[in-house]
């Protein structure tokens, strides 16, 4: 279509929209609203899949009934703009980022502000090429990719490189400010990486800090929300713990986390991978007067054979 | 045959149409995506109907979930060619299948000039007849500035 059929288009459209006046008093029916777009399932969700969080969960809701006011408000013609939407999720690793940005395009595509509502995660090595003229493509294949979705550049401040001044990162740093500007509509960009990294990043990088619009810091957990995560962890997989090994578990949670290296949830996760591989290696041992209960319950000696114990460091 | 009003080629889907609007052309692409088919922007300016193999613009696009950008690709193409055919492709990689499942025109020329019908005589008083477009007679790049 010419560019000038598609001008004339748009001035119908305006025209209509004139035309359509809505008076001063009609009732807005926020709970309804709310209630038609099912965004509390996806809260609900977020809220029994993540332990502790508190102050990211209070900004998850408060940007999602934000986004339905905003919504409301569009109906009434009172705002024409899509509002920004793109983000930046700081913490240190395994503190739930990626979790939240899938749980985030959930909301913003039952509120309909992305179409599809898919999730592309990528790293540096997805946007930046290895020669010259080979990072444009790269990066606009992966952004095409999120396009109606969400997507979310894992340890983003490696896209900038001030040591290396011919860096292809800026390429691609560039054009994703492109595309945040002039396509919100289409996607919603979710930085993440660590606080003090990101910091800088967003020091050299002046335009992209400007075109954030949410910037979500993760806390780290407490030893009790790693127990309830590791519970969680095991009870999905149908597992459980014995009290002492519960104990252990405490134990080699306080010792984990002086150590260097840990990563939250994850050092949790893998933990308790190992001690399954020793549960498994247990029984076979044992051999035979096994029950039901003996397959699901991990023991204290599980655990307790865990390098850490020993004070040396534990692998992840 | 490949002439009709206003000289306008009738090449794949919707080519008796007038020309599609962006809308119409994402629908077509939300459709193709739905069949999981990878979409492709092509280019050419040479308007034979035997040209089957146009210039791909770009990459294919596989694993795509929203024809934003595909549309995104299909305008910078536009820029690129303003004066070229433009036509999008939709491949199913289907064993067996294995070809292009769609394929409509979404850019032409401003004057398409059209086809002149050439006559050969061969052996004694018989004929060979063929067609060539006017545009050809120029060289690629030039056809259609």
């Amino acid at each position: 279509m010419s560019a000038q059929a598609q001008e004339e288009q748009q001035e119908g459209n305006q025209e209509e929209q004139k035309q359509i006046e809505i008076p001063d008093d009609t009732p807005v029916d926020l709970k309804a609203e709310y209630e038609a777009s099912h965004v509390q399932e996806v809260l609900d969700k977020l809220n029994e899949d993540l332990v502790g969080l508190k102050p990211i969960k209070t900004r998850i809701a408060e940007i999602a009934s934000l986004l339905l006011v905003e919504r409301v408000r569009k109906k009434m013609h009172l705002s024409a703009e899509t509002p920004t939407l793109h983000m930046c999720f700081t913490g240190n690793p395994g503190t739930g980022k990626t979790t939240v940005a899938l749980r985030m395009a959930e909301i913003l595509h039952r509120l309909e502000y992305i179409r599809e509502g898919h999730l592309v995660a990528v790293t540096r090595d997805d946007l930046v090429g290895q020669y010259i003229g080979h990072t444009a493509p790269k990066t606009r294949e992966v952004i095409k990719k999120a396009m109606g979705g969400v997507l979310f550049i894992d340890e983003a401040y490696y896209l900038y490189r001030p040591e290396n001044e011919r860096d292809y990162g800026q390429e691609a740093i560039e054009i994703l400010l492109q595309i945040m500007e002039n396509n919100r509509d289409d996607l919603v960009v979710i930085l993440a990486g660590y606080k003090d990294k990101m910091d800088r990043f967003f020091q050299s990088n002046p335009g992209m800090r400007s075109r954030i619009a949410h910037h979500l810091d993760f806390p780290d957990y407490s030893a009790d929300e790693l127990l309830a995560i590791g519970k969680l962890l095991l009870a999905q997989q149908n597992y459980r713990l014995s009290s002492d090994g519960e104990k252990a578990l405490t134990d080699y949670i306080k010792k984990r986390m002086q150590q260097p290296h840990f990563s939250n949830a994850r050092s949790i996760r893998n933990a308790l991978d190992r001690a399954r591989l020793r549960q498994a290696n247990r029984l076979f041992a044992t051999g035979k007067g096994l029950s039901k209960i003996d397959l699901m319950t991990i023991e204290a000696e599980d655990i307790l054979a865990s390098r850490v114990f020993e004070g040396e460091e534990d692998e992840g | 045959m490949m002439t009709n009003h206003g000289n306008r080629i009738t090449q794949g889907q919707f080519s008796f149409l007038p020309d599609l609007t962006d809308e119409q052309i994402t629908a077509q692409i939300k459709y193709a995506l739905k069949n999981g088919w990878a979409v492709n922007v092509e280019y050419t300016d040479d308007p034979h109907p035997r040209n089957t193999y146009w210039e791909m613009y770009g990459m294919p696009m596989f694993d795509l979930k929203d024809p934003a950008g595909i549309l995104m690709e299909i305008n910078d193409c536009r820029k690129a060619f303003p004066n070229h055919y433009i036509r999008v492709t939709a491949f199913d990689s289907t064993r067996g299948v294995e070809s292009p499942k769609m394929s409509y025109i979404v850019n032409r020329p401003k004057d398409e000039p059209g086809f002149g019908l050439m006559r050969q005589e061969t052996n004694g008083r018989s004929m060979h007849y063929t067609i060539v477009p006017y545009a050809t007679q120029k060289p690629e790049g030039e056809r259609y500035t």
